[in-house]
C-alpha cells in the first residue's frame, strides 16, 4: 500500500480503541468526509494493516480469575518436532496464545484458569504432558495495558 | 448450565453460545452471527446489549498488524525491578509508557516483575531503542529478552 500518513495513523488509533465505529464517526473525528474515511479504512484493511477484530471480554466477570504466562523450554529438541508440540499446545482450550520465541525459553504461553487450583490442573494434566515439554516457568499476571504504539 | 458471576449477571446457554460465536469472528454481520448462535436477530441484539451493559463485553477492537506497518522485530523484555526502591513499579511504568515502541505493559507475580512488548523496524532500530530508551528506564535490576519468532495461536479466546 502507499505509505500510511498521519490521518491513517489517527484512524488506526480510533479503530484500535473501538472497531465498531462507522466511517461517519471516524471521518468526523479525523476531519474527513464519510466516503473519504470509508476509502481509507478499506485500504488499511485490504493492505492487512488491520489484521482483524477482537472481542474484548471481561475474563474475571466470566469466571476466569487467573491468567498465567508460561515460559516453556523443550526438553528433547530434535527428537520431538516443533509442529507436534505446537499442534498439541494450540489444542488446549485454556491456552490463549502461543508464541515461538528465541532466548531463555522456546515458547511463551498465555493460560487462563478459573482460579489457582484450576490452573494447577491445567498445568499438570495438559501442559506438563505435552510432547517434549521440559522446564516451565510460571508468572501470574497482575495487570496489563495495551499501548497505542508508534502511530504518529 | 447456569452460573453466577459477581452476582451482576446470570449467563445461560444462549449467552454462552452467542459469546462463543461472537469471539470466534467479531466482524460477522448480526444476521450471520444470529444464525450461527441459533437465535433471532432481535434476541441477539437484546442479549448483546445486556452483555455490554453488564460489562462482560467490553467492546470490539481492531488488531493492528505491526509487521505490515514495517515493524519486523518484536521483542519481549522481562524486567526485574530493584524493589528496595519503594516506587519502583510506578516510576518504571510511567516512564515505559512514554516509549512509543512499547505496545504492551504487563505486571506479574513471580520471577518477572514487568514485561514490555517492544516493536522495532529492524535489529539496528531495536538496538538503538534498547540502548537509548529501555536501559535508561528507572529501577531496572535485570532484563531478559525473548525475541519473537512466530505467533502460533493468537486469538486470545476464552474457553467458554
Amino acid at each position: 500500500m502507499t505509505v500510511p500518513d498521519d490521518t491513517d495513523f489517527a484512524i488506526l488509533r480510533l479503530l484500535a480503541e473501538d472497531a465498531g465505529q462507522g466511517a461517519g464517526a471516524i471521518g468526523r473525528a479525523c476531519g474527513l468526509s464519510q466516503p473519504a474515511a470509508w476509502r481509507r479504512i478499506k485500504r488499511l484493511r485490504d493492505a492487512g494493516v488491520i489484521g482483524g477484530q477482537r472481542l474484548v471480554l471481561d475474563a474475571e466477570a466470566l469466571g476466569f480469575g487467573v491468567t498465567v504466562f508460561l515460559g516453556v523450554k523443550l526438553a528433547t529438541k530434535g527428537r520431538v518436532s516443533l509442529e507436534d508440540f505446537e499442534r498439541a499446545v494450540s489444542a488446549i482450550p485454556e491456552v490463549q496464545t502461543v508464541e515461538h520465541v528465541l532466548g531463555l525459553y522456546d515458547y511463551r504461553l498465555r493460560v487462563v484458569a478459573r482460579d489457582l487450583p484450576d490452573f494447577e490442573r491445567v498445568l499438570r494434566r495438559r501442559i506438563m504432558t505435552l510432547p517434549g515439554a521440559g522446564e516451565v516457568e510460571a508468572n501470574v499476571l497482575l495487570s496489563e495495558e495495551r499501548r497505542p504504539g508508534p502511530l504518529g | 448450565m447456569i452460573f453466577y458471576i459477581h452476582a451482576k449477571i446470570m449467563l445461560d446457554d444462549v449467552d454462552r453460545r452467542i459469546l462463543r460465536q461472537w469471539q470466534a469472528d467479531p466482524s460477522l454481520a448480526p444476521a450471520e452471527l444470529a444464525e450461527r448462535a441459533r437465535v433471532s436477530t432481535g434476541q441477539l441484539a437484546r442479549r448483546q446489549a445486556r452483555l455490554r451493559d453488564a460489562g462482560v463485553v467490553k467492546g470490539v477492537v481492531a488488531v493492528i498488524d505491526w509487521a505490515v506497518l514495517g515493524y519486523a522485530v518484536e521483542v519481549s523484555l522481562r524486567v526485574t525491578l530493584d524493589k528496595t526502591q519503594g516506587n519502583a513499579f510506578d516510576a518504571f511504568i510511567v516512564e515505559a509508557r512514554r516509549v512509543p515502541e512499547v505496545i504492551e505493559i504487563q505486571t506479574f507475580l513471580g520471577r518477572v516483575d514487568v514485561r514490555l512488548s517492544v516493536i522495532a523496524r529492524d535489529m539496528g532500530h531495536y538496538q538503538h531503542l534498547y540502548r537509548s530508551r529501555i536501559l535508561t528506564l528507572p529501577h531496572i535490576a535485570d532484563i531478559e529478552a525473548l525475541m519473537h519468532v512466530a505467533r502460533i495461536k493468537s486469538d486470545k479466546a476464552l474457553p467458554l
